[in-house]
């Protein structure tokens, strides 16, 4: 028996009930995304589908654009002054960069995980009061926390001292609760950027256990440099890699396909190369 | 092989090296006792002769002609006025300032950039220019006239650029991560300023402030020009003629008598404990509150 399993063998292990391609329901769909910070080009003509109550994960090189593809889904990427989107993104049938969106109106229902845990420097309860708070839903407060953070699988960790510090948890419980506190405002899609990537291996494989049990109620996209990790839990994975064009570096999407697709039977070489570790 | 290794010595022959290093530690020793010396001989020549005339006399009485029964209260009051107002005054325009210069200025702005410059610059300016600002402007120009209000405001003014660049600081000093996951909650840039980094910069904004009022409670020069320097027998009020503690003490030791000479000292004593209660603050406010990321 193999200790150490490759991504191919974990995909081809990984059980997956999925409704078939005519049962689908279409959360994001993405077509001819470009990004841009000032004139560089950071990420190309991308299109694809992300479904509900599935894992997606984006893989690839550093500085294949995955991070700011999916900052673009919560539009995180207007924080910062010098990005430009083009191309659409629909969710839910919906332009995410419609004139009349607002932006704080996106960010309530599509929450978003970090690659480094960003606690508040505020105590346990008041971290995951944060949400509802500034959204007004105040009613049962604490019987909101409390659901969150066992949705998080926290709550047994946390609850005799929910006033103490967020900043005295570990690092694998920080991050536990930075989900535990998307999860308090009931978003309908949850993105991780890398969540599990500051973190020790114990954590990692709590929070894949948790994104198993998360993907019934929440559909959630990741984005993750560890292809082990996509494949014990993606669903679908879109591989993305760099391109050089004019001298000028930018990410494109290569291939987009259920998980155990890419790692078995990929149909493009460059995704093939990534997967079984030739390359990046 | 690790025979010939130990062979060598490991004293090292590069004396010139050693000297160098010494002589720099006794240079950098040097340039601290320099600042040391003269600020201690200061402090023991105004202890020696001021102290025994630091008493409720000097606290409680008004300034008179006889040595003996001569006081600051009125400067003392003047001066703790001028401080409660310079707070009042001071923080929330600095902090203001330094919310939207971070926090919402676009730094791509020629004007933006302009207005950091200046603030910089202001910072510099010596505090005789905003006394001879405060009597053109404020003192005749709006017609305050040469009461306390008018002083405050100077002093305002002379320390706001300081707060604005403390307040700036302690607002960078939070982590973009903080603010990116109250913002990935849904929370607008006014929620997202209001409750998460501004308290997170608290403890920054107040050491400054109180670093700045420290500054301000000692200025003399700007409150001579707007006619700070008068006799002052009764307490003072915001819109009435004043004197302060430094004023006070320039006043006494222009006198002939040398009795009021150590009564100078003794209100230097005296505005020297303010002035180190106020760090005193800081320095406690900074370790209570400092966060770890």
């Amino acid at each position: 028996m193999n200790i150490i399993e490759t991504p191919v063998q974990l995909a081809q292990q990984a059980e997956r009930q999925l409704p078939s391609a005519e049962h689908r329901e279409v959360v994001f769909d993405v077509s001819a995304l470009t990004v841009s910070y000032g004139d560089k080009p950071a990420l190309k003509n991308v299109s694809l589908e992300v479904y509900r109550n599935f894992v997606t994960a984006f893989i690839g090189p550093s500085g294949c654009g995955k991070s700011t593809f999916i900052r673009c889904f919560n539009r995180m990427n207007d924080l910062i002054p010098s990005a430009a989107v083009e191309g659409r993104i629909l969710y839910h049938g919906e332009d995410l960069y419609g004139a009349h969106v607002d932006p704080v109106e996106v960010r309530r229902r599509i929450g978003m995980v970090f690659q480094k845990p960003n606690p508040f420097p505020k105590s346990i309860h008041a971290n995951v009061a944060f949400g509802p708070r500034v959204l007004g839903m105040t009613n049962d407060l604490d019987g909101r926390v409390e659901r969150a953070l066992q949705q998080a699988a926290l709550w047994d960790e946390v609850e005799d001292r929910l006033d103490e510090s967020a900043l005295s948890l570990s690092g694998g419980q920080q991050q536990r609760l930075c989900i535990a506190r998307c999860l308090a405002v009931e978003p309908d899609v949850l993105l991780m950027d890398e969540p599990a990537s500051a973190l020790d291996p114990i954590s990692t494989t709590r929070i894949e256990d948790l994104m198993h049990e998360l993907k019934r109620d929440y559909t959630i996209v990741i984005v993750t440099h560890n292809m082990q990790q996509a494949a014990r839990i993606a669903d679908m994975t879109a591989f993305f890699s760099v391109e050089v064009d004019e001298g000028q570096r930018s990410g494109l999407l290569v291939e987009y396909a259920a998980t155990p697709t890419i790692f078995t039977k990929p149909a493009d070489k460059r995704t093939e190369d990534y997967v079984t570790g030739r390359f990046g | 092989m690790s025979i010939a290794a130990a062979n060598v010595p490991l004293q090292s022959g590069r004396k010139r090296g050693v000297w160098r290093g010494r002589i720099f530690v006794a240079l950098l020793v040097l340039s601290l006792l320099v600042g040391f010396v003269a600020l201690g001989t200061l402090f023991f020549d105004v202890l020696s002769k001021g102290v025994a005339y630091v008493d409720p006399v000097l606290l409680t009485n008004s300034p008179s002609s006889d040595p003996a029964v001569a006081g600051a209260r009125p400067a003392l009051l003047a001066t703790l006025y001028l401080g409660i107002l310079l707070i009042l005054f001071t923080v929330p325009i600095g902090v203001g300032t330094a919310i939207y210069l971070e926090e919402y200025a676009n730094r791509d702005r020629w004007y933006n950039r302009l207005l950091e410059l200046n603030i910089q610059n202001l910072a510099a300016v010596p505090s005789i220019v905003y006394g001879i600002l405060g009597l053109a402007f404020l003192v005749r120009g709006l017609g305050l006239g040469r009461v306390l209000l008018a002083g405050a405001l100077i002093l305002t003014l002379l320390v706001l650029p300081t707060v604005i660049i403390a307040a700036r600081e302690a607002i960078r000093a939070v982590p973009s991560s903080i603010r990116e996951g109250a913002y990935a909650l849904g929370a607008t840039q006014w929620q997202v300023v209001w409750r998460q980094v501004l308290p997170a910069a608290i403890p920054g904004i107040a050491t400054g402030s109180i670093l700045a009022l420290a500054r301000a409670i000692g200025e003399t020069a700007p409150l001579i020009l707007i006619g700070a320097l008068t006799f002052i027998s009764f307490n003072p009020t915001a819109m009435g003629p004043f004197t302060a503690l430094p004023v006070q003490i320039y006043n006494w030791t222009k006198l002939p008598d040398p009795e009021f000479k150590a009564l100078a000292a003794a209100a230097i004593i005296v505005l020297l404990i303010m002035v180190l209660l106020l760090n005193a603050g800081a320095i406690w406010l900074r370790n209570r509150y400092q966060k770890r990321w």
